[in-house]
């Protein structure tokens, strides 16, 4: 948490400002009983109706100066805390922007995105609070209580007791409901899952008839819900009626008091007047102290969440300088060239190996088709072409040149990669295509929308290439995305073509067509197909098998049928004997 | 259009009227507690003044006897407030409480008798957040919305009335100050709003971004994209850092002038008071009760406000749970609808039309005839409409036209129970329930004995994955079967079905993302479920289709073609088109 504060260091001028301006107007406001005190005491006392006059022009003149300054106050707070969380949020973007894959996957893209928003959203109101705040309601608090004791020491004592039991009341009631409303989230989260369940489940929960007993299962979880609502809320209840208690009891212990010092001589009546306003004000900020209390808390709590986030450090080591001129002109000789060397890699640090000694060398215009089942480890193969993750023995080399030694962006430039979601980007089809190739011509465009057997459609959308796609494409059907998704690839014109599971939406001819293109793709693209399906990849120049992560097989289609075990129980699995004729 | 805004708003009054009715005792009480709360912290000032009065004849004989009998009469005025504070927020909890419970189990109710069409049709977040977040977001602000008006109205009534009985010069003095803070108040509110729609909006253009390109950063620096979005969120966020300082800064405006207006006021009274006390027209002591008075006099105008939006937003939300408890439910059972029996696995379609929009036509005139024990594969490209004839055949989804018989009856003569029953569904979708593997096992059969469970999972080869989990049947899996590989899921699916084992099948073909080995396991528990039963199979394997006794060939949710393998394959249409790309580069 601390660490984000040097995202509020432009601010200092704000940030120290603000809370002064704040002072500024707690200290006229705190003048105010003395003047109504002098007016009793003087003004009325003597019927000095001028005296009263100028006491009531001192007293606007002190709400006009609190006015301004507490406006001014207010602008500053406001400028810091917006300040500092559109740094923070940059800040926090850009550094998502440099996590590793392996990062994400441990930290799950949806919890970033609730700390990029929401939580930057409560620190926010967070930091402006405390400008705005923190200075002030302590500061009236004591300085009600000084002043009270420079009226009478004696009866400002009572202040010494009221305000500690009354602050002891305000934060025992809140310590204690805080985590009871925890508990009442979580029995919230419950039925919010089970009514969420009985919409994804629909069909299965009515296919068995079990309305009745989901039924069932809701009203207890409700019942449930309600009876710890109902307990944290007879607590809260308390508050109310205790503090109002304490207070008046307060108030009436000073009157009984300042009955006795009046009647000793000691204090007047105007004086008296001022102790019961002291009184009053001090109460008053210490509920918005409370308030205050909770909003730090909660911003802390999401200011560590946001902080955690920056720990985590962008595991990829940026390109090595080795990466000599000589090397480069002996890289220029190889183009789509990829080599695995002995590769194990794993996902986590102590977890089990995806890939184990991997080797294998693709020459450039190669098709090499990856097939085997799930977790046997085929798209972290292909995701280590592109760097993704790093390898944890062994190396990968592109173009004769191991990937650790290329600057990040040079080597995925070399590289188009379909993945197996398809994704694409709130814009154009345009535009979503031009980030294979920000130069690409609308010849081009099509061009590569034809090989991906997208043209059809496109041409057919109101606007064409300016048709509109929506956040992540979702007005457009799987099929499409996918086809959209591979024509973006293809506009890079990589030397390196990966395709992962990419065609899964697509039909079988659409599918067999697709690849036909892609064959006949002019330039000599090394072309990488990820597939569960062996008649995706039966025609590859060369099939890899994987089992569980270690290479089962490497071959011509056919050699493998005679050969590898693993790849025959797939083929068949797909296909009848009788059919291979 | 605000009119008919307005009434429609008047007509979710009466509804919810109707569910504050089962606590009107309750409600009559908070009512009337808030009364007295509101009244007793009036007085007090009254009470305070007076005392402060008395300590101008301190000396006399008489002074300590009357200080003590006010003394006296403020604690019991105190006590009694909290007590009237205290009785009236535990009714108001379990007035809300409640409120919010029926609702919510009416809800629910509904939710498991809707047609699935509802729940197609809207998005399950969207419905989600009607049973959770709108109905507490209406239950609280309607009721703390409503109370704080109502001791709003009697606070500023009930002050009016004190200051009038004290001094009428004074009042008028208040009563003119007043309405200056509310036009600030007002003016700062249209301000602001217009301020914080801009930031939503802003905001909301930036969530949609961030949702984008985070949930999908492997992508970006796949292509290599990260400086170019990184400036559009610069330029997003620099356009938010502008309007969030507008928003913030106008709307903490409204506190400072609000409290200059109220120094206004108080300077006023302050002013008018002392030289009336200087007259000898009040005493000192009504002077601090006029200027406490002053000092909440102002706050319920402040607060109003604020509470009529937040009323109208109640309002809405009580609209939206509104409209889902009260849409149409799917046609209830014939009274007369019989128990199905002894089902052989018969199914005729007859004329069967259908279609999920009027304008967009996709069965038209379907027959089919299936004997007992015979296997119905429904193959085509993926979205095609495969999902829709389970939707007719487990009755989901009614037909528009024809109908669907089971052993000759019409299944909407057949209560959807007992029909729902006589299927076993698998579907590709897997579905699991949080809870355990047994939990999940038995939910067609809740009665299940251990050797029946272990039984059925040996026979669907769940049972070998199952015994090496953790605690094996005990299993706690989460939302959506958690852990679990997507096969193992299907696997535990299919073990359901096996426990309880209907006369018809339902299946739904996983077209990839499970491994050879696994997959081959659920070949196998398929093949000994279908051994002698009807088999609906949404088919992608070219064995289960060849071996299919029918095949209905679908494309763009129409049938296009009906035959088995040998007379589809004659044809030379659409399906042996799909059949032969599969080896087109053969």
């Amino acid at each position: 948490m601390k660490g984000l504060l040097v995202y509020l260091k432009d601010y200092k001028k704000e940030s120290i400002l603000g809370p002064l301006f704040k002072l500024l107007e707690a200290s006229f406001e705190l003048i105010v009983p003395l003047v109504v005190a002098s007016m009793i005491d003087v003004g009325i006392e003597n019927g000095d109706k001028g005296y009263v006059i100028r006491m009531c022009l001192l007293m606007a003149a002190l709400g006009l100066t609190g006015l301004i300054s507490s406006v001014t106050a207010q602008f500053f707070a406001a400028k810091a805390a917006v300040g500092f969380a559109t740094k923070l949020r940059h800040a926090l973007f850009a550094h998502i922007q440099s996590l590793s894959f392996s990062n994400m996957d441990q930290q799950g893209t949806s919890t970033l995105i609730t700390r990029m928003t929401s939580d930057i959203n409560q620190l926010q109101s967070g930091v402006n609070m405390v400008l705005r705040l923190f200075l002030r309601s302590p500061f009236i608090v004591f300085g009600a209580m000084i002043m009270a004791f420079t009226v009478d020491v004696k009866a400002a004592l009572i202040f010494m007791v009221v305000i500690p039991l009354l602050s002891i009341v305000v934060f025992g009631i809140l310590l204690i409901s805080i985590p009871m409303f925890g508990k009442v989230q979580n029995y919230l989260d419950q039925v919010l899952g089970t009514t969420r369940e009985n919409l994804t489940g629909v069909r299965v929960i009515r296919a068995f008839g079990n309305e009745q007993e989901e039924i069932d299962k809701f009203d207890e979880q409700t019942d449930t819900l309600k009876q710890m609502q109902m307990v944290a809320a007879k607590i809260s209840a308390l508050m109310n009626p205790v503090t109002y208690i304490i207070i008046n009891g307060g108030l009436m212990i000073l009157i009984y008091t300042g009955a006795v010092r009046v009647e000793m001589g000691i204090l007047t009546q105007g004086q008296v007047v001022a102790l019961v306003n002291y009184m009053s004000q001090i109460l008053v900020e210490l509920v918005k102290l409370a308030n205050l209390i909770i909003t730090v808390t909660k911003a802390v709590a999401c200011g560590n969440r946001v902080a955690d986030v920056f720990q985590i450090q962008g595991g990829m080591a940026e390109y090595n300088q080795s990466f000599t001129e000589k090397e480069r002109i002996l890289a220029e000789g190889e183009k789509g060239t990829v080599t695995f060397e002995g590769v194990s890699m794993k996902y986590y640090e102590g977890g089990e190996e995806a890939l184990t000694d991997i080797t294998f060398h693709a020459a450039q215009g190669e098709t090499i088709g990856v097939i085997g089942g799930t977790g046997s480890g085929k798209t972290s193969l292909v995701h280590l072409i592109p760097r993704f993750y790093d390898v944890e023995k062994g190396s990968v080399k592109v173009d004769g040149v191991d990937v650790r030694d290329y600057a990040l962006t040079a080597l995925r430039d070399k590289i188009g990669i379909v993945m197996q979601k398809a994704v694409l980007f709130k814009g154009t089809i345009r535009e979503n295509l031009l980030w294979g190739n920000q130069n690409a011509s609308d010849e081009e465009l099509w061009q590569a929308l034809k090989m991906a057997q997208a043209e059809e459609f496109v041409v057919n959308k109101n606007g064409k290439l300016d048709a509109v796609v929506e956040q992540e494409g979702r007005n457009l059907s799987g099929g499409q995305k996918q086809r959209l998704s591979i024509a973006r690839a293809l506009v890079k014109k990589p030397e390196i073509l990966i395709l992962d599971d990419s065609a899964s939406a697509l039909d079988y001819a659409t599918d067999a067509k697709l690849r036909k293109a892609i064959k006949e793709m002019p330039g000599d693209t090394t072309v990488f197909i990820v597939s569960q399906r062996a008649s995706s990849l039966m025609h590859a120049d060369r099939i890899i098998v994987l089992d569980d992560g270690n290479i089962a097989g490497i071959g011509t289609h056919q050699q493998l049928l005679e050969s590898c075990e693993i790849y025959q129980e797939i083929y068949y699995s797909q296909f009848e004997k009788r059919d291979q004729a | 259009m605000k009119k008919e805004n307005s009434s429609r708003q008047k007509e979710t009054l009466i509804k919810v009227l109707k569910y504050i009715k089962p606590y009107r005792v309750l409600m009559a009480l908070t009512i009337l507690m808030a009364t007295v709360s509101v009244t007793l912290t009036l007085y007090l000032p009254i009470l305070t003044g007076n005392a402060v009065d008395m300590l101008e004849s301190v000396g006399e004989s008489f002074f300590w006897t009357r200080l003590y009998r006010i003394l006296g009469k403020m604690a019991v005025v105190v006590l009694l407030t909290s007590l009237a504070q205290w009785i009236m927020s535990i009714c108001n909890n379990k007035i809300v409480y409640n409120i919010i419970q029926d609702i919510r189990k009416k809800a629910f109710r509904k939710l498991e008798i809707l047609p699935l069409k509802y729940m197609d049709a809207h998005s399950h977040g969207d419905i989600v957040s009607r049973v959770v977040a709108d109905v507490d977001q209406f239950a609280d602000g309607l009721l703390i919305g409503f109370t704080q008006l109502f001791t709003g109205v009697i606070t500023i009534i009930g002050t009016l009335g004190f200051m009038l009985s004290v001094n009428v010069g004074i009042t008028a003095v208040v009563v003119v100050i007043t309405p200056v803070s509310l036009l600030v108040a007002s003016f700062i509110a249209k301000k602001t709003f217009y301020m914080f729609k801009l930031q939503s909006e802003t905001r909301g253009e930036q969530t949609t971004l961030i949702n984008e390109v985070v949930g999908n950063q492997k992508v970006v620096q796949a292509f290599n994209r990260e400086d170019e979005t990184l400036e559009k969120f610069d330029e997003i966020n620099g356009r938010l850092e502008k309007y969030s300082l507008r928003a913030i800064f106008f709307s903490s405006l409204t506190n400072p002038c609000t409290r200059f207006v109220n120094s206004l006021v108080y300077t006023g009274v302050g002013l008018t008071g002392a030289l009336a006390v200087i007259r000898g027209a009040l005493s000192v002591g009504q002077l601090t009760c006029f200027l406490s008075y002053a000092n909440q006099y102002t706050k319920p105008f402040n607060e109003i406000s604020g509470v009529i939006t937040e009323l109208q937003n109640a309002l809405a939300c009580a609209g939206r749970i509104f409209e889902l408890i009260e849409e149409d439910a799917q046609i209830p059972d014939k009274e007369d609808a019989v128990v199905l029996k002894n089902v052989e696995g018969k199914v005729d379609l007859e004329h069967v039309a259908f279609s999920y929009t009027e304008d967009r036509k996709l069965i038209e005139d379907l027959n089919l005839h299936v004997k007992p024990g015979q296997r119905i594969a429904i193959v085509g490209p993926t979205g095609c409409g495969k999902t829709t004839i389970i939707n007719l055949l487990m009755r989901f989804y009614d037909v528009d036209q024809g109908s669907i018989q089971v052993e000759n009856t019409d299944i909407r003569d057949i209560t959807r129970k007992s029909l729902r029953a006589s299927y076993g569904m698998v579907l590709q979708d897997t579905w699991l329930k949080k809870g355990t593997i047994r939990d999940n096992i038995i939910v067609g059969m809740p009665d299940a004995t251990e050797e029946e469970i272990v039984e059925a999972a040996k026979k669907s080869h769940a049972h070998s994955f199952i015994r090496r989990l953790p605690n094996g049947y005990d299993t706690v899996i989460g939302e959506d079967g958690g852990s679990l590989s997507q096969g193992q899921k299907q696997l535990l699916c299919i073990t359901r079905v096996m426990l309880s084992l209907p006369p018809m099948l339902i299946l739904d073909e996983a077209t990839s993302s499970i491994d050879t080995r696994t997959e081959i396991r659920i070949q196998k528990a398929f093949a000994s479920m279908m051994e002698g039963r009807t088999s609906f199979i949404v088919a992608h394997r070219l064995s289960t289709i060849q071996n299919a006794d029918i095949i209905l060939v679908m494309k763009d949710g129409h049938i296009i073609e009906q035959g088995n393998h040998e007379e589809l394959l004659q044809k030379k249409g659409f399906y042996a088109e799909l059949y032969n790309s599969q080896f087109a580069l053969a």
